[in-house]
């Protein structure tokens, strides 16, 4: 998905080729107008989110399954994870959203520093997002509320907390691991996307005329908020 | 990563965009790091050739193995190793690249006027994502090999104690690859036709790589997620497709076959797009219902998705879930005879002319007649329940694998193979080997069709002495077969050591591939093309037009 | 085995849903010859009466809406007659009738386990009564695997963790194969058997008979399996006898030998009365309670160099088995 920008930006047209060659730096050979390169790359990013929806997709229709199979188990299970970490990191995450947004906006008017700084907001709200999932995870593991194998060790532990978890309760944690671990790994790459289009800014590369890196960046990033937005009721809200 | 690797050059040395996109950057080097669609393609066929060798090799060994019941040359073991690895390569290194991202990628932007497609930088990494998951795959060989079958199916791949992570770590990467190509494909055929270039002028090629990159994206990230999900199971004993930890085996096979089936598709599709674009040439005559032909691959595309569950008949889904499924089968047959009466009614007072492409097409048509046929049988449901995982759905998926889609690509390489390197081949010594082709793949699983109706189950090492003349029949056929492509190999090295000069048009086609240079420039086109008329308008030259250029082109380029 | 044996496309059908089926079956085979006949003969035809010839030219490609509609619909008819017949032969094939016979089926890797309603087992091959539903409720201890009885034209997937069904009713005396039908593996190595000979064990090999006996037989074999087995001369089997018949039918012998080569499992010579090492350092006496333990829960006292992967017998065996296994080993001392 990067590389989509990378291309565009950065693939220089052959000298002589079209005229408009030196005119505008970024306009890869292929490409008639900056417009139409633009458009190109913004089909590519939605298609993209296409295929990312569909690999989530997969994950749902399992948890649908096993829900539909046992929702008391997962209503039981799901108290174990931590509502008041699981709303945070959705307010980080809807607010990085609007900041990734923002970021677009002051490079479509030009405005190199707002761009950083907006940048950085968002980077910095998913640092912030990834070490709350640090320590939900943390904790996790210390009460044994591991996926397959691994869940049955501690489970004496919550005897005094009054109520046991049902032995299956371990396939909410499997779900648990597998969702937000993905979409984990997803925070991550958008991290590496929005850094990548950050590098691009501070290099001068982003102009009034060609934003692509930072619209198609914000909106890979749009999708790693948007999952999280179903996962968070899916996972924490099951009441 | 490929993407750094990419950066390097381009940006101290652009190759000269008029000179012959093979001459233009030479060096090793100025492969690996190209951004050419058609250098690309040419890596890809390279690597898809090599696999098909590969995937050939195991094939063979497989046939002589059951040439006598009990043990030929290998053990159960290591025969269970090698159709797994047989079937592996061939889905997953061979034909869903096959066509795609090899033929297609050469051929794709030149037929529709471009430079290039949308992304260059992301078709090279999706390559070089091939070949990082073909190493897995290779990996998982010299490590013991994966003994699950190709379709992985829980709990056995989950308790063997076989190299599957390595092996389904490779095909996770490898989906990566096919959806980076079917996401650069929609991109450019979207946005990258030429002028006058409009959706009704779209040849019919690219109307199937359209509908198979659709497949492509929307399909391979649910493998993907089902392979992750088995590494874990695997890794870490997540326990969703556990029975015994109250998770579902058959949920597996759900999800393999929501993006297997639909695979299937993504194989077969661009065969027939092959198929479509020889017989239009080789038949003087436009394609017979292009509109058919045009949306009968997107009525494939949908209905791929539709009917995953024919795959488990007899694994215990609800009876209302077979019925939904079997009923959907049956509606495959409609696009897919829709497809086979339109090429049969091309050749009608065409001008046929028998080119070893055209045989392959011809094949083509004789071989997935057999295999679209005997897919009916399976999908009436109280007959698939006797055929289900017998002979007779291997030779089935192999008419339709091997006599549709490797006949679609050998076609279409035989077809382009003068535009790709530049040079002719033996015409003659070329049919030699199709006829070896033809008859040994027949052979092979003609056999196999009546021994599986008669109850020989797949995936058996050993038989019973009742089905020895079908499998010594097979396996002799699996002979000549070899000698068939042997020959061919000869013949295509022959023709890069010593072949002819190859005119732009040697088959006078009226496809715009053909108006540039063989091989093309390294920009493809002089001048962007302005297209004024479609691409099998055959009527609109004399046989000679034909040869030497259409009149109107000409007139364009020129002003 | 003649030509016209070698071309024929279907097995003998054994049972009441053979006669359905194949009519179905040719229909479909006739038809599919019929259309490929038509088909690929025109293009033939085509092809030979179009070839190239100079100075003829192709004619341009038309339109023929009616014919296009034509063989678009035309289908749509014949595939709802064909979904109709199968839809309804797979329901005759998933509802049994109520008065079926039931038989338990276990599938592991790499034999089948057949419990008989008098609780009474067999092995690899199972007997069935002439002319009466039988129904077979399957289950599997490790993968999947899939009952296949080509001659009775059935098939059923049998699944860990859930039961699966299929029923039959056969119309004909004698012995027809069955087979897994669903890919489960091999053993690593071949199993060395007695005679010193090398035998592959795995998904191929994971099949047997199904011997249909008359009505009037099928009560006489329910008791039989229940008893020790005769010689000809109507003189019962002695334990020991019996044992040894049971090292091959329980398929003993696939793990154990009993010339003291160790196999997947340990040899069965020289084991009774010794003192056998355990996985966990501990040494216990191979008395009668050991071997019987070892037999219905196998991985609860492991010998040392042998892997935990034995099935249980629990359940399969019936308590004059057992007895008659041990009287077995004890021969082997």
């Amino acid at each position: 998905m990067s590389s989509a920008t990378t291309t565009d930006a950065s693939h220089a047209a052959p000298a002589g080729e079209h005229g408009h060659g030196h005119q505008y730096p970024f306009l890869a050979h292929h490409f008639d107008t900056p417009v139409h390169q633009f458009d190109s790359a913004k089909l590519g990013m939605w298609i993209f989110i296409a295929t990312e929806i569909l690999m989530f997709g997969g994950l749902f229709v399992a948890y649908g399954i096993f829900r539909g199979q046992e929702p008391e188990m997962f209503r039981m299970a799901h108290e174990r994870l931590d509502r008041i970490m699981g709303a945070v990191n959705t307010v980080v995450l809807l607010f990085s959203s609007l900041t990734a947004a923002l970021a677009v906006r002051q490079s479509q008017v030009g405005d190199r520093k707002g761009t950083t700084r907006w940048l950085v907001i968002t980077l910095i709200c998913a640092v912030i997002f990834l070490v709350v999932k640090f320590f939900e995870y943390q904790h996790k593991f210390h009460d044994g509320l591991l996926p397959g194998h691994y869940f049955q060790a501690h489970l004496q532990q919550f005897a005094h907390h009054g109520h046991v978890l049902p032995q299956r309760a371990h396939m909410f944690f499997a779900l648990y691991f597998m969702m937000t671990g993905l979409h984990g790994v997803h925070v991550l790459i958008g991290m590496g996307v929005l850094s990548w289009v950050l590098k691009q800014n501070l290099d001068g590369k982003i102009s009034k005329q060609f934003f692509t890196p930072v619209e198609i960046g914000a909106l890979y990033w749009h999708l790693v908020d948007l999952v999280w937005i179903y996962l968070f009721p899916l996972l924490y809200l099951v009441g | 990563m490929a993407t750094e690797v990419a950066n390097a050059p381009s940006h101290h040395e652009e190759p000269d965009p008029n000179e012959n996109y093979l001459k233009a950057g030479r060096g090793i080097w100025s492969w690996m790091t190209t951004l050419d669609h058609k250098r690309i393609g040419v890596m890809y066929l390279v690597a898809v050739i090599l696999a098909f060798f590969m995937g050939g090799m195991f094939a063979l060994l497989i046939r002589l193995e059951l040439l006598t019941p009990g043990r030929t040359i290998m053990g159960a073991a290591t025969y269970n190793r090698v159709f797994t690895l047989h079937g592996a390569i061939m889905v997953f290194l061979f034909i869903i690249p096959s066509i795609p991202a090899a033929l297609g990628n050469f051929v794709l932007p030149i037929m529709l006027g471009a430079k290039d497609v949308a992304f260059p930088r992301l078709n090279l990494m999706s390559f070089y994502v091939y070949v990082v998951g073909a190493v897995f795959c290779l990996f998982s060989i010299v490590s013991g090999a994966i003994d699950t079958g190709w379709t992985f199916y829980t709990p056995y791949s989950t308790t063997s104690s076989s190299s599957v992570v390595s092996m389904t770590l490779g095909v996770f990467i490898l989906g990566f690859s096919s959806i980076l190509t079917g996401l650069n494909f929609i991109v450019t055929i979207h946005k990258l036709r030429a002028p006058g270039m409009h959706w009704r002028r779209l040849p019919l090629f690219i109307w199937g790589m359209y509908a198979t990159s659709i497949m492509q994206v929307l399909a391979t990230p649910v493998l993907a997620i089902t392979l992750a999900l088995l590494a874990m199971e695997k890794l870490l004993g997540l326990g969703i497709f556990d029975a015994s930890l109250g998770g579902d085996p058959v949920l597996f096979q759900h999800f393999f076959w929501f993006y297997s089936h639909p695979a299937v598709y993504i194989m077969i599709v661009p065969g027939m797009a092959v198929v479509s674009e020889l017989f239009a040439t080789f038949s003087r005559r436009a394609v017979f219902g292009y509109f058919a032909i045009a949306m009968s691959s997107l009525g494939l595309a949908l209905l791929g998705f539709l009917v995953w569950g024919h795959h488990m008949f007899t694994s215990g889904q609800s009876e209302f879930a077979t019925m939904v499924f079997s009923g959907l089968t049956m509606l495959v047959a409609i696009p897919s005879g829709v497809k086979t009466f339109n090429w049969t009614a091309t050749l009608y007072k065409g001008s046929i002319w028998l080119t070893t492409p055209m045989l392959y097409a011809l094949a083509f048509l004789v071989q997935f007649a057999i295999g679209g046929l005997t897919g009916l049988f399976l999908g009436v449901l109280s007959i698939d329940i006797h055929l289900h995982d017998t002979y007779f759905v291997v030779a089935h998926f192999h008419y339709v694998m091997m006599g549709g889609t490797v006949m679609g690509f050998v076609g279409g390489l035989l077809y382009w193979w003068p535009k790709i390197t530049g040079k002719l081949y033996n015409e003659t010594a070329a049919k030699v080997s199709f006829g070896f082709v033809f008859a040994g793949f027949n052979a092979v699983f003609i056999a196999q069709f009546i021994m599986g109706s008669r109850g020989m189950p797949r995936r058996y090492y050993d038989y019973v002495p009742e089905f020895r003349p079908y499998h010594a029949f097979s396996t002799y056929g699996s002979w000549i077969l070899a000698v068939g492509f042997f020959i061919l190999a000869g013949v295509l090295i022959q023709s890069l050591r010593k072949g002819a000069k190859a005119p732009p048009n040697p088959w006078g086609s009226a496809g715009f591939e053909w108006n540039t240079a063989s091989p093309p420039i390294f920009s493809n086109f002089a001048e962007t093309p302005v297209i004024t008329r479609g691409p099998y308008d055959y009527h609109e030259a004399t046989e000679e037009e034909l040869f030497d250029g259409f009149p109107e082109d000409f007139k364009k380029t020129e002003s | 085995m003649n030509s016209t044996d070698l071309m024929k496309q279907l097995p003998a059908q054994w049972s009441t849903f053979g006669p359905g089926f194949d009519w179905l079956f040719y229909f479909l085979y006739w038809m599919s010859v019929i259309l490929f006949v038509g088909i690929i003969g025109t293009a033939v035809y085509f092809v030979v009466k179009y070839r190239r010839r100079p100075g003829v030219k192709a004619e341009p490609t038309g339109h023929n809406l009616v014919m296009e509609l034509a063989w678009t619909v035309a289908p749509v008819v014949l595939l709802v007659m064909l979904f109709h017949w199968g839809f309804s032969g797979y329901i005759s094939l998933t509802s049994p009738p109520p008065d079926a016979l039931d038989i338990r089926v276990r599938a592991r890797k790499w034999s089948w386990d057949f419990e008989y309603p008098n609780g009474g087992h067999s092995q690899n091959d199972v007997t069935v009564p002439l002319n009466r539903p039988v129904r077979f409720v399957m289950s599997s201890e490790d993968v999947i695997h899939s009952m296949f009885v080509p001659a009775f034209r059935v098939k059923r997937d049998a699944v860990p963790g859930m039961y699966s069904t299929l029923w039959f009713q056969a119309t004909h005396t004698g012995d027809t194969r069955f087979y897994c039908a669903e890919y489960c593996g091999a053993a690593d190595e071949p199993v060395t058997q007695a005679d010193g000979s090398a035998r592959e064990t795995g998904h191929f090999s994971m099949g047997g008979l199904v011997h249909i006996v008359p009505q009037s037989a099928w009560a006489g074999y329910l008791e039989s399996i229940l008893r020790a087995p005769s010689h000809a001369d109507g003189r019962e089997f002695t334990p020991a006898e019996w044992g040894e018949q049971l090292y091959t039918q329980q398929n003993c012998n696939t793990c154990h030998s009993v010339n003291g080569t160790p196999m997947t499992g340990p040899t069965w010579q020289h084991l009774f009365g010794q003192q056998v090492p355990l996985a966990d350092g501990t040494r216990v006496l191979a008395d009668e309670n050991f071997i019987r333990r070892s037999i219905l829960e196998p991985n609860a006292q492991v010998v040392q160099g042998f892997g935990p992967i034995m099935p249980s017998y629990q359940g399969s065996l019936t308590d004059r088995q057992l007895d008659a296994i041990i009287a077995y080993i004890r021969t082997l001392r």
